[in-house]
């Protein structure tokens, strides 16, 4: 599915400083019955966001309008548990397009990286500069550079690079999804399937 | 070159190496169910496009489904839309499909081997993080997003970075009441959630070798639990036993070729990982967790570690306690508990009924507990019946449901309630996965049946005949 392009993202951000955030937290499985890809931004980290009666929990940070942006912030080990790809697009949908992290779960990465948000693993030690500087400020904003593979907190222009690998960072850049690369080589495939033990 | 038998799977399925990216993985079998697939299909639809191997791509509904009264209509819309839909995408590319009251229907981890779907060498996926399953025959198998279903849907083939690789290897004899699911929570306990993220995993030493083809699957599911990729184990005479004129494992002359293919998969003597891990199979107790996620696991004698010999953020560790409502430093022994569950694709084969009835036989489930024992398939269920457990189990005061995934990840009506505990045999216990406010404490069968008849915490070791 078609994604908006990604090159220098800046924006305000929020802080969800909490480790081993799992997908379950980020899209409950109660919310994943649809056969479409619609409207999942609404139940985003729902029982976090709100109580039972549907009221929003004050304490939550969504529902605290000191903080907005693009860009979510979270503890360590972000995206842990099931594969489900809802996951990310509770998060684009809801207007992120980026998640900071100082460690991502490995199926989360990849699925954000085929639906464009774009994760940017930074140390420990500036993970956390980044949350004392939005609990200082919070509109204090950050620069994604996608190109450059930078990070900076624009208020003191203290920075990180980050890494991607090459062939997505051509995909985030463009907009462009595995499949069409897949579909291009379905011959080469179709000749390879001949050549399989199973 | 010398290969590990990761390496040596991996390397068979290459299409072609992507300058400066991923692998283009051709796949071998896929497995689709309602949940993560119908996005996946549209996205088909909307390229006008075929599924490019029907016969490599097998549907089940499990995720979704009712257990009780499946011969009705499914009551829930949403939920009778997403099967309803899985059955019709099925139908319109050809796709073989196990749905709601097939003879075949079950969770898809515990179906793919029951009818060899599953076989050694293959390179396996599906659209749900416990694929790891397979990985028990010594298969790559592994957990995708819904692109990636679409990717193989219409490809065959995901576009994956080799991951790094890592062996762990447990020797030594198993304690009494001590199994597979005891020894995964035991390794995740020591890795936790994040330890093995970026890796796949192969299980080596006599502990799984000894082990029977469930209880290597019960261990090769929890893999992702650490955050590996997938776990492995080397195909050995058990293994093909297992396997051998299952429905769809190849017969005659492609049993041969296949046997010629299976008989090298195992790591080269010599062969490098990036990490290795040697534990002793001694040191393992029965374990239960007592927080959010399933690496805050502890052998049963031992107590709720204080937060000042945790490693990571001490307000994550304090808030997880707080949800289930325990303190530091407690013992789980006594514990009090509302629900049981056993079943999942973790524990949801006939060998975990087994050892569940093991220990509630001539015993009475106790009052205050609700017990939900949901067999992992038809094929399960009626292994229940015929080998006379059901019996044993109704004598008991327990009944047995209809197959799927059930309170696992409660997407039915098979929710824990708000601040209820549940001793559950599935895979996870972050918040709220058994049901909004659930709380869950997860276990082994015999750790389930032991607090199903007494109604609270109990170490089942003093349940057992010596």
């Amino acid at each position: 599915m078609a994604y908006d392009k990604f090159n220098i993202l800046n924006s305000t951000a929020v802080p969800l400083p909490i480790e081993n955030v799992d997908t379950d937290q980020i899209i409950p499985a109660r919310f994943l019955k649809a056969t479409e890809r619609v409207g999942f931004g609404d139940n985003l980290f729902r029982d976090w966001r709100y109580n039972s009666d549907d009221s929003p929990k004050e304490d939550f940070v969504l529902n605290n309008d000191t903080y907005s942006g693009k860009i979510l912030v979270g503890g360590k080990n972000f995206g842990s548990g099931s594969s489900r790809e809802h996951a990310a697009w509770a998060i684009y949908d809801y207007g992120f397009r980026c998640v900071v992290s100082s460690f991502f779960a490995d199926i989360f990465r990849n699925n954000c990286l085929n639906i464009g948000v774009l994760p940017v693993q930074v140390s420990p030690a500036f993970l956390e500069e980044i949350f004392a500087a939005i609990s200082q400020d919070p509109n204090t904003t950050l620069t994604v550079n996608l190109p450059l593979q930078q990070i900076s907190i624009d208020a003191n222009a203290k920075a990180e690079n980050f890494d991607i690998n090459p062939y997505k960072k051509e995909n985030m850049t463009n907009g462009f999804d595995d499949i069409d690369y897949l579909l291009n080589i379905k011959e080469e495939v179709s000749a390879f399937s001949k050549t399989t033990p199973l | 070159m010398k290969k590990t038998l990761f390496d040596k799977v991996w390397d068979k399925h290459v299409v072609q190496q992507i300058d400066q990216g991923p692998d283009v993985l051709f796949i071998d079998r896929h497995m689709v169910h309602e949940v993560t697939s119908p996005v996946a299909f549209l996205g088909l639809k909307n390229r006008n496009i075929k599924v490019m191997f029907p016969e490599k791509t097998f549907a089940t509904a499990d995720h979704n489904t009712p257990t009780v009264n499946q011969h009705l209509p499914v009551k829930d819309p949403l939920s009778a839309k997403q099967l309803d839909a899985l059955e019709k995408n099925a139908a319109e590319h050809d796709i073989s499909f196990w749905g709601l009251g097939h003879e075949k229907n079950g969770i898809v981890h515990v179906v793919g081997p029951e009818y060899g779907i599953t076989v050694p060498g293959a390179t396996i996926v599906c659209g749900d993080s416990h694929t790891s399953t397979h990985g028990a025959f010594g298969a790559i198998a592994f957990g995708i997003g819904t692109s990636e279903v679409e990717m193989v849907l219409s490809t065959q083939c995901i576009l994956q970075p080799k991951p790094k690789k890592m062996r762990i290897t447990i020797n030594g004899d198993l304690q009494k009441g001590v199994g597979p699911k005891d020894v995964a929570l035991f390794i995740i306990a020591q890795l936790t959630t994040s330890g093995a993220t970026g890796y796949f995993v192969e299980y080596a030493g006599e502990v799984f070798k000894n082990m029977t083809m469930e209880g290597r699957m019960t261990v090769c599911n929890l893999s992702i639990e650490m955050g590996a990729r997938g776990g492995m184990i080397a195909p050995d005479e058990k293994t093909f036993h297992y396997i051998k004129d299952r429905e769809f494992t190849p017969k005659g002359d492609a049993w041969n070729k296949a046997m010629d293919y299976w008989q090298e998969l195992y790591t080269d003597e010599g062969a490098e990982f990036d990490k290795e891990l040697f534990f002793d199979g001694k040191e393992i107790e029965p374990m239960i967790t007592f927080g959010t996620n399933p690496g805050m696991g502890i052998g049963i004698s031992k107590n709720i570690p204080t937060v000042d010999t945790i490693e990571g953020g001490t307000a994550t560790y304090q808030k997880s306690l707080s949800y289930m409502g325990y303190n530091e430093g407690e013992s789980m022994i006594g514990k009090d508990i509302d629900f049981v569950f056993i079943g999942s694709c973790t524990n949801g084969r006939i060998e975990d009924f087994r050892a569940f009835t093991e220990i509630v036989k001539g015993r009475k489930k106790a009052e205050n507990v609700t017990a939900w024992l949901v067999p992992g398939s038809h094929k399960v269920e009626e292994a229940i019946k015929e080998e006379g457990l059901l019996d044993i189990l109704q004598a008991s005061g327990f009944e047995l449901r209809e197959p799927g995934c059930s309170a696992c990840l409660a997407m039915n009506d098979d929710k824990v309630p708000t601040g209820k505990y549940a001793v559950s045999t599935s895979n996870r216990n972050f918040e709220g996965r058994q049901g909004p406010g659930s709380r869950t404490l997860l276990a082994s069968p015999i750790m389930a049946a032991a607090a199903a008849v007494t109604g609270k915490v109990t170490d089942p070791r003093t349940l057992m005949n010596s």
